[in-house]
């Protein structure tokens, strides 16, 4: 009798037990799955992808589908050798035209981000002391051509800087006459980026202006500051992190950029996202493709950081 | 600073068998390297408004909210009414909270906003809609039922958050800074409407506050708080009255502090010998502490009396000394009297009567007197 | 203070739009030219959105488009809010700084790169496990998702940081579980964003040239690929008509919701300040 009361007892406890146990199992089960879900996507379709490149970038190109040897066979023998082929990254450094083709990815990348801020930074600081009721029109209309197509923006300067465009043909009604050639030239490579990325560089310096004490610069006059000195002093410093921002978010993909110098740039204007492409698609040269990827994702590896440090002091400034 | 609450008849903290409400034993938070609450043990009775008294970063809020169930104590326990409820999530935890920044739902009504917490124990649509109405009544705000938060006051927002947090009827209320958003005036008033509130629902309350005359107006009992410790715990007179530390006496209030040496220590008095004050106190409570030991003399400038003419009666307690600063304040006058040896002492008298030649100036010679019971000696 | 450098400001402001929206205006108006060529205005006439309407390449490939970016925004809007909220919410978790770099690194990665990447990943997986099984609509859309999602991440991690976390403490003090409290509290909130969110990775898809380019198959060419394998030939007319219905589409979408959130705005401003009036 007392036996048999003891068991139930148990049982009861054992059920109570489990359950609280599934309970909290499930519990953790949902955070678990919040967190795993994303994080499995990433590593399946981003981080492996990496490891691919980087294998392939080491292997021999072969003839025939796929341009490469087998992924795992050659992998099981990479294992067991672990004789890296360097080859590929070898070609890049010997041959001119890849060496060009970084440098002048980095120049372009470089003059048009200073372009960009160089117009960018009095549109920021003009939208950010106007008054607040047309702040948000004019931001809406610096985001607009954003949420309109990349590719059809782009598309529109075909139209504009051809010879016989509507630019030359107002540059020869004011009495020019030859037509300039604009297109297919570094120029015109230049003028697509800023273009396209101009909103990039005006939000982070509009945030970053926005947000500076107006009061800072009273005190600066009052303390007998000229205004030019002022805004170097003053106003230049405190919106550092904006400048950061807006020229990495302008400088890295640009220098990756494939659209416009495709579509505006002339056979000279060689840049690195086009060479990828072409090695790509035209060469069918996998392993050179997958060296040129690593290698350009070496050069972005420092302008990366800065980005990321640059967001995390303003994140930290923000608290 | 009179004591709003009419004193009560039964002090449970005083009688040794009675039951705690809320137990919190020995309970540490770490967070990392740091430790936020240290070792605290505190008894909390049912029907008390209990105030965790501290500067920023003391640990008072930690410790709420390993009340509520938000943190997980490091070490030690935390039971109410009798089942531990350490580990218990805040969702299934007899407790409430509100919130210092009220935290009212945004998307919702205030009706909604005080019905969230009934729908989620599945309380009957009519039962809910009951008690929702019972409690914005309570709270003055059944006018607003259809409003959003954003169209309220502070002094509204403040309400609403009150009465969602105790359309529950929880064990235990967890208020934290309930009234610092308010502006000064609607601060006063509103602490005495929290006072009756918790009258008529006998609910235990817990307040966080940095505001010393907030704890004093609301508790019943004060927990000082110092660096993850709870350094003092007592009624707001004993804690001013009776501080038991340097730290406590001069957290709440003001002070004059001397430190001396003990030279006469009897049950019913002591003799402390003081150079920064320049002779001899006699004090007219016990100490348990080394004869000879390092004490201090903790005094409050509201209990000394300041003249010109030498007061009467015997010779120790009274001291010399000219006026260095006067602060009038309308109702009381600041004087700083700075001693003979250099030492300034620090002086309130209400004015009792509008000034006229009783003024006492700048650079006058004054007498400082105080009774012998004024004075608290502390050990440390 | 300084009426020069205003002057000057206010000069860059609009030579800055002027430049912005001189190439979008010059589309338009060529849409509407009678004349082939592009330079020659041949008079008024919409004969090439009448083409347009007719160009079956054009229009199954922006059906296509269409369909991956509606699908690809869903898929991206759930899984960046779950990523966002992991970040913004679960404090230190093991796999926090892994989940945070592969999160914000696509917001950078060159397309080419991307393209390149899950490309060799795709035929990888194709000899491996002989899924995806060739190239097309599947691959495009699983490559958009992992971009666009870095997205979207971004920006509910951004809204949750900026949300006041004692709401969501409130909720789960006055009973509610942890899911519940995400359904109940979390998502209403912050669904202005998480709708910018599913809006920036649609967008995102739709736009994209470069990484479909490399993960699409034959027969799956999105809107992007045919117009750029047409403009590569020179300009065409019924492209300006396209890119004129896009921009206006774009257009018309933005100033109405610029205009209903200022109402808003109008409207909780007025509500406030009746509030305080009402107090006082």
């Amino acid at each position: 009798m007392r036996l048999a009361e003891l068991r139930a007892w148990i049982r009861a406890l054992g059920t109570w037990r489990w359950a609280s146990h599934r309970l909290r199992g499930w519990r953790q089960g949902g955070r678990t799955a919040v967190m795993g879900v994303p994080t499995l996507w990433l590593l399946l379709f981003f981080l492996v992808p990496f490891i691919i490149v980087f294998k392939i970038s080491v292997s021999d190109a072969r003839l025939g589908m796929p341009p490469y040897e087998p992924l795992f066979t050659w992998a099981q023998a990479q294992v067991m050798q672990l004789k890296l082929n360097f080859a590929n990254y070898a070609f890049l450094f010997e041959d001119a035209l890849y060496r060009n083709a970084y440098l002048n990815s980095v120049v372009t990348a470089g003059i048009s981000t200073l372009i960009c801020l160089l117009i960018g930074y009095p549109m920021a600081y003009g939208i950010a002391r106007s008054k607040p009721a047309w702040r948000n029109l004019l931001l809406l209309l610096v985001m607009l051509p954003f949420w309109t197509s990349f590719l059809l923006r782009v598309y529109a300067w075909i139209g504009l800087l051809r010879t016989d465009g509507v630019i030359n043909k107002a540059l020869m009604f004011l009495g020019l006459d030859e037509p300039l050639v604009m297109l297919q030239t570094n120029f015109a490579v230049y003028l697509g980026i800023v273009y396209s990325y101009l909103p990039f560089m005006i939000l982070p310096l509009y945030t970053a202006i926005e947000r500076l004490d107006l009061t800072l610069l009273e005190a600066a006059a009052d303390l007998g500051c000229k205004p030019t000195k002022a805004f170097l002093r003053i106003t230049v410093p405190l919106t550092k992190g904006g400048i950061i921002a807006g020229c990495m978010l302008v400088f890295i993909p640009a220098v990756g950029e494939f659209v416009i110098p495709a579509l505006l740039g002339g056979p000279d204007s060689l840049m690195i996202g086009r060479v990828l492409w072409e090695e790509f698609f035209n060469n069918r040269d996998w392993p050179v493709a997958s060296a040129v990827a690593i290698a350009m994702l070496l050069l972005l590896v420092i302008p990366i950081m800065i980005f990321q440090r640059a967001q995390g002091a303003r994140a930290g400034a923000h608290r | 600073m009179a004591h709003a609450r009419p004193e009560q008849k039964n002090e449970p903290w005083k009688d040794p068998g009675a039951t705690p409400y809320v137990r919190i034993d020995k309970v540490t938070k770490k967070f990392g390297e740091f430790v936020a609450v240290d070792d605290v043990t505190l008894h909390i009775y049912r029907g008390e408004i209990f105030c965790l008294l501290g500067g920023s970063g003391c640990g008072k809020t930690t410790l709420l909210r390993m009340m509520a169930g938000f943190e997980t104590p490091t070490a030690g326990t935390i039971s109410l009414d009798g089942v531990d409820i350490t580990a218990m999530p805040p969702y299934e935890r007899p407790v409430n909270m509100m919130f210092q920044s009220y935290a009212l739902f945004p998307h919702m009504t205030v009706e909604q906003n005080v019905a969230f917490g009934l729908r989620q124990d599945r309380v009957a649509k009519s039962e809910i809609r009951d008690r929702v109405a019972e409690m914005l009544k309570l709270v003055h705000m059944d006018a607003f039922a259809k409003r959003k938060p954003h169209q309220l006051s502070g002094g509204q927002r403040q309400r609403v958050a009150l009465a969602r947090s105790l359309v529950k009827r929880p064990k235990l209320l967890l208020l934290d800074e309930p009234l610092a958003a308010l502006d000064k005036k609607l601060r006063e008033h509103t602490q005495f409407e929290l006072i009756n509130i918790q009258e008529t629902l006998g609910v235990t309350f817990v307040v966080v506050t940095h505001d010393q005359e907030e704890a004093m107006t609301l508790a019943t009992r004060i927990g000082v708080m110092n660096h993850g410790e709870i350094v003092q715990t007592g009624t707001p007179t004993e804690i001013y009255e009776y501080p038991g530390s340097r730290f406590v006496a001069d957290f709440i209030g003001s002070v004059n502090l001397f430190e001396g040496r003990l030279i006469e220590d009897e049950p019913d008095y002591v003799r402390v010998r003081s150079d920064e004050l320049g002779g001899v106190f006699h004090v007219g409570h016990g100490v348990s502490a080394a004869p000879d030991a390092t004490v201090w003399v903790a005094l409050r400038p509201e209990k000394i009396q300041i003249s010109r003419e030498r007061p009467d009666g015997d010779g120790d307690n009274r001291v010399q000394g000219t006026v260095a600063e006067i602060a009038y304040r309308g109702d009381q006058s600041v004087y700083l009297v700075r001693l003979a040896n250099g030492r300034q002492v620090r002086v309130t008298q209400p004015n009792i009567i509008r000034q006229g030649s009783l003024r006492i100036s700048w650079d006058d010679a004054v007498w400082l007197g105080w009774d012998s019971a004024s004075p608290v000696v502390v050990t440390r | 203070m300084n009426a020069r450098k205003s002057v000057f400001v206010l000069t860059m402001l609009v030579l800055g739009f002027v430049f912005l929206y001189g190439p979008i205006l010059s589309l338009i108006i060529y849409s509407f030219n009678e004349s082939r060529l592009v330079t020659v205005w041949g008079g008024f006439s919409v004969k090439w959105y009448r083409e347009l309407l007719q160009n079956q390449q054009l229009l199954g490939a922006a059906w296509l488009s269409l369909k991956i970016a509606a699908l690809n925004a869903t898929c991206a809007t759930v899984l960046g809010t779950l990523a966002g909220l992991a970040l913004a919410r679960f404090g230190a978790f093991r796999g926090r700084a892994l989940l945070m770099g592969m999160a914000t690194a696509p917001l950078v990665m060159p397309e080419v790169i991307t393209g390149l990447s899950l490309l060799l990943l795709f035929v990888a997986m194709e000899q491996a496990i002989g899924w995806p099984a060739g190239r097309g609509m599947t691959t495009i859309t699983i490559a958009h998702i992992t971009f666009s999602m870095a997205y979207v991440t971004v920006v509910v991690q951004s809204r949750l940081a900026a949300l006041d976390e004692s709401l969501e403490e409130a909720a789960m003090d006055l009973g509610a579980r942890p899911a519940k409290v995400f359904f109940l509290i979390t998502l209403p909130i912050i669904m202005p964003a998480i709708l910018a969110g599913w809006l920036l990775a649609f967008t995102l898809s739709w736009d994209d040239l470069v990484i479909a380019s490399f993960v699409s198959g034959p027969g799956a060419s999105t809107l992007p690929i045919v117009i750029f394998s047409k403009v590569r030939l020179g300009v065409s007319p019924d492209i300006n008509a396209l890119a004129t219905i896009l921009v206006l589409i774009v257009a018309i979408g933005i100033v109405t919701a610029g205009i209903y959130m200022q109402r808003q705005q109008k409207r909780r401003d007025l509500d406030v300040q009746r509030a305080i009036a009402a107090n006082d």
